[in-house]
């Protein structure tokens, strides 16, 4: 059936997963990637996959789109395109599918332009290869698409190449050039991650309606639950290869069931709660993986309300959420958790004094000299010309301060900690540390002590630590040249204390850095930032690059340990919502000008500089009670090169008010309390602006940290004070026993007294290994032995293994036997399934 | 916020010598690795252990057994595996022999000229401006020279018979072999530095902008130090891969000067010279040229699959 052109039937999904499961095959053995994915994604809707990287989103798209790669494949279950399983489908066919009943849209867009023809001939070439039209009939219609992907002047975008036009316009062309075949079903997966917040809104508004405009079915693959909030109607949460959550973006929202959804929640900052009424409470652990998942639920050895006995028993299945239609969640104990009670509780404000001021930045000015060497140049003479990095940069930071540095990509928020830091040295204007004048003063000439009293927190996780380098010697390095330890021995106790400051293990110290995960890297990064005795410490974008389950986690300890040593902080970040939750004071950068300054209440609240406003609504919100401004900015970022005149802002502006604008640099305006905005806009205009971001039944004054329900109803998280009421009176939380127990696969533990019982039975029978009719009592599970996945487990079972203790007593040449009869390509480590059959069959006691 | 509980920790890292093994464990998985890495093996093997195997001495010149062919006996009931060569020398002891100078000197060649290569390149590419101006002409300029003119204009203005070698050995009384060695070294440096310079600057130019030479920088260490501490070492992967192809071309350089006898000295055995004296006997000097002939290409091929392979294992994962 449901030929191409045939009349899509309403109650066909488009696509429908059930039971897919997906592995890898490496050196490792079978790696289950994805196991018993279930999805149905019906014409026109929206479904988004939402889980931290590595839990197998991606991989699910590749499976769709049969783009596995050589070592990987599908393994089982069924993966039905309009009604019809894509596993049986000839290559032909799939082929005629693949880029025009299917598209992708992947995260950089330069992945799917090719860099040497120009669009027109990219998107021609999809119409033309696709229904064979004239190629003026596809020049209309493509140009048609790019006007429907809001792109502004499709005719110049058309004779362009990639390079010319900029990333937020490329993703554009590339969403146009998925659209232009007309396809059922769209996949996203995180098209918006490379893009600027401003950038990203205009993307998601697109985005959002596609499926309405187009009639397309829609997999929104992010990381970011407000994106998916705003852009889908259904959501699958994904953990460790597996959905434990789906249903209606309202009820996954409102009434999540799976801890783990509730633990994303949990962790993410959302408006109108700050860090004391909702603290942000991290996942403790790591994603496992693939081959090392523990028994029953994945999730059990990071989850607060594992119970020993009922979570590690038996592989857990999706179940209909009794009482709500249409969700359905993976996990034994959803009906017995008392959310209320396990809701995290509010903190007391605590109050920080803020000492002397430690830093002022006055007037700053930084030009990078740039050589023209274009002909064009070199005949008007002007062939040096001036990046306007930061144009007149003017603040000051507290002791135990966190001021926040935000603004997009290329505004100038690296250079002026460059500056700070001694890499450059200031154009103009003045940068005073403590009284010192260093704003002119290069690295190499500053003394140790001030070069350790200003340190920095990288924002790549994956290359803040040099890879050929221990991580213990790497922070021992930093104490000996800030001279805060003399000699080896000192270094090396400094090094295991500021390991326990970061709260790594000690043993950390001789660890190469490609040992740890993201966020280890990232700690070890702040240790090493505080190893001096630092007074200013800058913080460049340090958790962006990280899963949200563990940005919560570091941004915390980075604020403790500031808090905590009264060292001034200044956090550089595009993301205002991280911002409010940690920044005392905020100053917001547009093309090297602070447009917007203030304490974050100030900020957050009306009046707004109508950059700030932008930059509010850009921020995706994971709360569906929350209404907010929808103010998408047209065009892009100016190039520091040649700024425009006047106002900063004023290419951008909605709410430009004329000539002005265009001809004079706006004035400073006081609004109080060191809040001071950059704009020609009427006091009376910003001081009657309408908040951004509005709450339900919001009367109260924003802002401030009134303990408020934050968010919907019954749900998880908000009523803080009332949270905080109730844990007070509750006993302790109960505490797991036996948490090993949630892991046996990976106890190294070898049954001595088995071994020559074993050995002598084999040898007994010389005839191979022991084998077995499937068993009456149940069998083992033998995915449990890593690098043995759902597919090898059932070719084990057909060959006669069923528990682990056969495995155990295989010996080199029945493994030599069974090796021949899995016909498996590769190298295995066999010896090591021996291990491990022997301890998981002493732990279950055959 | 809420305090973060450790998290999980990962096995303990293996330790140096384990490391390498795995390594060699990797190797395993590329059947042509694995293949080149036996062939520069048995040849290492024979130059080290050389003294200790049941061979002639190859410079021992028996009469009237000149120009045997392979497999036969002498007069005196001596078998030449391999044959003699012209002037009555065995063959196979010539050979194995000339594997320890051959490997001896494009070893410290190579490792003269990837030393100043290295030097040359992640100054250029750290520094930049003028460093990398200067650096950069420079190795353009010897790049320019075809390689084999380079060398021959380097040995005939230096080399032992021009006035500064003869000067060296009649005054200040070196060996001759040190004085020839020393030269090609000399020549191979001028040839090859340039390309590994150029190698390093380009992955130093990238490596450069990752935030641990920035941190290394924000704490004020100096350019020495971030060059060789921070950005050498992680240069080691593709340099390795490249270290063995420039072996094999150090090896055949080597070869080809002792062909057009400008290499070392007589009467060391070397195989660009034993093919030389081969060269001159015409057909029948065949025996002469085809067992060097096979030592350099079974050596440098070596060396190629040992460098792919290295290069299959560090692509995947
Ligand atoms: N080509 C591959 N070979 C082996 N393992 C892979 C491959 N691609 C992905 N994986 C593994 O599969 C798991 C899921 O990966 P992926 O689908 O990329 O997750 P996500 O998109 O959610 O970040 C990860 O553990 C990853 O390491
Ligand atoms: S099954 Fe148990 S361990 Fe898993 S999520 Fe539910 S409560 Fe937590
Ligand atoms: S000065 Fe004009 S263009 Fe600039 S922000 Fe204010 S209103 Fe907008
Ligand atoms: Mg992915």
């Amino acid at each position: 059936m449901a030929k191409q052109g045939a009349t899509v039937d309403k109650d066909t999904p488009v696509l429908e997963c059930k039971d897919l499961s997906i592995s890898y095959y490496t050196r490792a053995g079978e790696i289950p990637a994805v196991v018993d994915f279930n999805l149905k994604v019906m014409p026109g809707e929206a479904v988004g996959i939402v889980g931290e990287s590595g839990c197998g989103k991606s991989t699910v798209a590749l499976a769709i789109m049969q783009y596995m790669g050589k070592n990987g494949a599908i393994v089982g279950g069924e993966l039905k395109f309009m009604g019809r399983d894509m596993r049986t489908m000839s290559e032909e066919e799939l082929r005629n599918i693949r880029g025009s009943r299917i598209s992708m849209v992947y995260q950089e867009p330069m992945a799917s332009l090719n860099p040497s023809m120009l669009i027109r001939e990219q998107l021609n070439e999809v119409l033309i290869y696709h229904e064979g039209i004239s190629d003026e009939e596809a020049t209309r219609r493509s140009i048609e698409m790019l006007d429907a992907v809001r792109l502004p002047d499709p005719e110049r975008v058309m004779d362009s190449y990639p390079h010319q036009i900029s990333g937020g316009q490329q993703q554009r062309v590339v969403i146009a050039m998925a659209l232009l075949s007309n396809p059922q079903l769209l996949l996203l997966d995180e098209p918006t991650t490379a893009l600027d917040v401003t950038v990203e809104a205009g993307v998601v508004e697109l985005i959002k309606d596609i499926s309405k405009r187009f009639g397309t079915s829609m997999i929104y693959i992010s990381h970011n639950l407000g994106l998916i909030l705003e852009t889908c109607d259904k959501i699958a949460v994904m953990y460790s290869g597996e959905a434990v959550e789906f249903g209606t973006v309202k009820q996954v929202f409102d009434e999540m069931r799976h801890p783990y959804t509730r633990g994303l929640f949990n962790s993410i900052p959302l408006p109108g709660a700050d860090r004391h009424a909702r603290p942000l409470v991290p996942i403790r652990g790591q994603l496992p993986l693939p081959h090392e998942r523990p028994r029953g639920c994945n999730f059990g050895p990071r989850c607060d309300h594992f119970r020993d006995g009922l979570c590690n028993v038996h592989e857990l299945h999706m179940e209909p959420v009794k009482g709500q239609s249409g969700q359905s969640v993976r996990c034994v104990r959803y009906q017995d958790i008392d959310w209320d009670k396990a809701k995290p509780k509010a903190v007391e404000a605590e109050t920080i004094e803020f000492g002397p001021t430690v830093l002022q930045v006055k007037n700053m000015q930084k030009y990078y000299e740039v050589n023209d060497g274009s002909i064009g140049a070199l005949l008007t003479g002007k062939t040096t010309r001036y990046v306007k990095a930061n144009e007149k940069l003017d603040f000051e930071a507290r002791e135990a301060e966190t001021v926040a540095i935000v603004g997009e990509s290329g505004c100038g928020k690296s250079t002026f900690a460059k500056v700070m830091m001694g890499l450059e040295t200031a154009t103009g204007g003045e940068v005073i540390l403590n009284g010192k004048e260093i704003g002119n003063l290069p690295v190499n000439k500053r003394s140790p002590q001030l070069v350790g009293s200003l340190q920095m927190v990288f924002q790549n996780p994956f290359e803040t630590l040099n890879p050929s380098h221990s991580v213990g010697s790497q922070i021992a390095r930093v104490l000996r040249k800030f001279g805060v330890a003399k000699d080896k021995e000192e270094a090396r106790q400094k090094v295991l204390e500021l390991l326990d400051l970061v709260k790594l293990p000690r043993d950390f110290a001789r660890r190469r850095p490609r040992q740890l995960s993201g966020g280890q890297k990232q700690r070890v990064g702040i240790a090493r930032a505080f190893g001096g005795e630092a007074a200013v410490v800058v913080a460049d974008e340090p958790v962006s690059a990280l899963d949200v389950s563990v940005q919560a986690a570091v941004t915390g300890l980075l604020t403790d340990i500031q808090r905590k040593r009264r060292t001034t902080l200044l956090f550089i970040s595009h993301d205002l919502s991280v911002v409010r939750y940690l920044a005392d004071r905020v100053v917001v950068m547009y093309l090297g000008q602070i447009m917007e300054q203030g304490n974050t209440e100030d900020i957050f609240s009306p009046p707004y500089h109508p950059y700030t406003e932008a930059l509010l609504s850009a921020v995706p919100i994971a709360d569906t009670s929350i209404e907010k401004k929808h103010i998408v900015l047209e065009g892009d970022l100016p190039s520091p090169m040649n700024p425009p005149s006047g106002c900063p802002f004023q290419t951008r502006c909605p709410r430009k008010i004329g000539a002005i604008c265009e001809q004079q640099m706006p004035p400073l305006k006081e609004f109080g309390n060191g809040h001071r905005i950059l704009c020609h806009l009427d006091d009376d205009v910003l001081t009657s602006m309408e908040p951004v971001i509005a709450m339900p039944g919001d009367k109260a004054k924003r802002g401030k940290a009134s303990a408020k329900p934050a968010t919907a109803p019954s749900s998880g998280r908000a009523k803080a004070a009332a949270a905080a009421a109730a844990l007070a009176a509750m006993p302790a939380p109960v505490k797991e026993k036996a948490r090993p127990a949630a892991t046996p696969a990976r106890k190294k533990a070898v049954a001595p007294a088995r071994k020559p019982a074993a050995a002598k039975k084999a040898a007994a029978k010389p005839a191979g290994p022991v084998r077995l009719k499937k068993p009456e009592s149940k069998a083992d599970d033998l995915k449990l032995i890593s690098g043995v996945g759902p597919k090898l487990e059932q070719t084990l079972n057909k060959l006669g293994f069923w528990h682990f203790s056969q495995i155990a007593r295989w010996t080199k040449k029945d493994i030599a036997i069974v090796d021949d009869e899995l016909s498996f390509k590769g190298r295995i480590e066999r010896d090591n399934w021996l291990k491990q059959a022997k301890a998981l069959a002493k732990k279950s006691g055959r | 916020m809420s305090d973060v509980t450790a998290e999980t920790a990962a096995p303990a890292p293996p330790t140096g010598l384990k490391r390498l093994w795995k390594s060699i464990g990797l190797l395993r998985e590329s059947y042509v690795g694995m293949f080149g890495a036996v062939l520069v093996c048995f040849w290492v093997f024979i130059a080290v252990f050389v003294d200790l195997l049941p061979l002639q001495d190859p410079l021992a010149q028996t009469r009237g057994a000149q120009m045997l062919p392979m497999l036969t006996a002498d007069a005196k009931d001596v078998m030449h595996w391999m044959g003699t060569d012209d002037r009555g020398r065995d063959m196979l002891a010539r050979l194995m022999y000339g594997a320890r100078v051959v490997l001896f000197w494009s070893v410290l060649a190579t490792v003269v000229a990837y030393s100043i290569g290295m030097i040359m390149g992640v100054t250029a590419g750290y520094r930049g401006g003028w460093w990398d101006e200067i650096i950069s002409f420079i190795g353009n300029v010897f790049l320019a020279f075809p390689q084999i003119v380079l060398l021959l204009v380097i040995i005939t203005a230096f080399g032992p018979s021009s006035q500064l070698g003869i000067w060296m050995t009649n005054e200040l009384g070196l060996d001759k072999t040190l004085v020839s060695g020393s030269l090609i070294i000399i020549a191979i440096t001028f040839s090859t530095a340039p390309q590994v310079a150029r190698i390093v600057r380009g992955i130093v130019l990238d490596l450069k902008t990752r935030d641990y030479i920035a941190a290394a920088e924000v704490r004020g260490e100096s350019p020495l130090y971030i060059m060789l501490v921070e950005l050498l070492p992680n240069a080691r992967g593709p340099l390795i891969v490249d270290a063995c192809l420039r072996l094999g071309y150090v090896i055949i350089t080597i070869a080809l000067l002792g062909f057009l006898s400008l290499g070392l000295p007589p009467p060391d055995p070397d195989w660009g010279k034993m093919i030389s004296d081969g060269r001159q006997w015409g057909y029948n000097g065949l025996n002469m040229m085809l067992w060097p002939a096979l030592a350099i290409s079974s050596l440098v091929l070596g060396l190629n699959l040992l460098a792919d392979g290295l290069r299959e294992i560090s692509l995947r994962d």
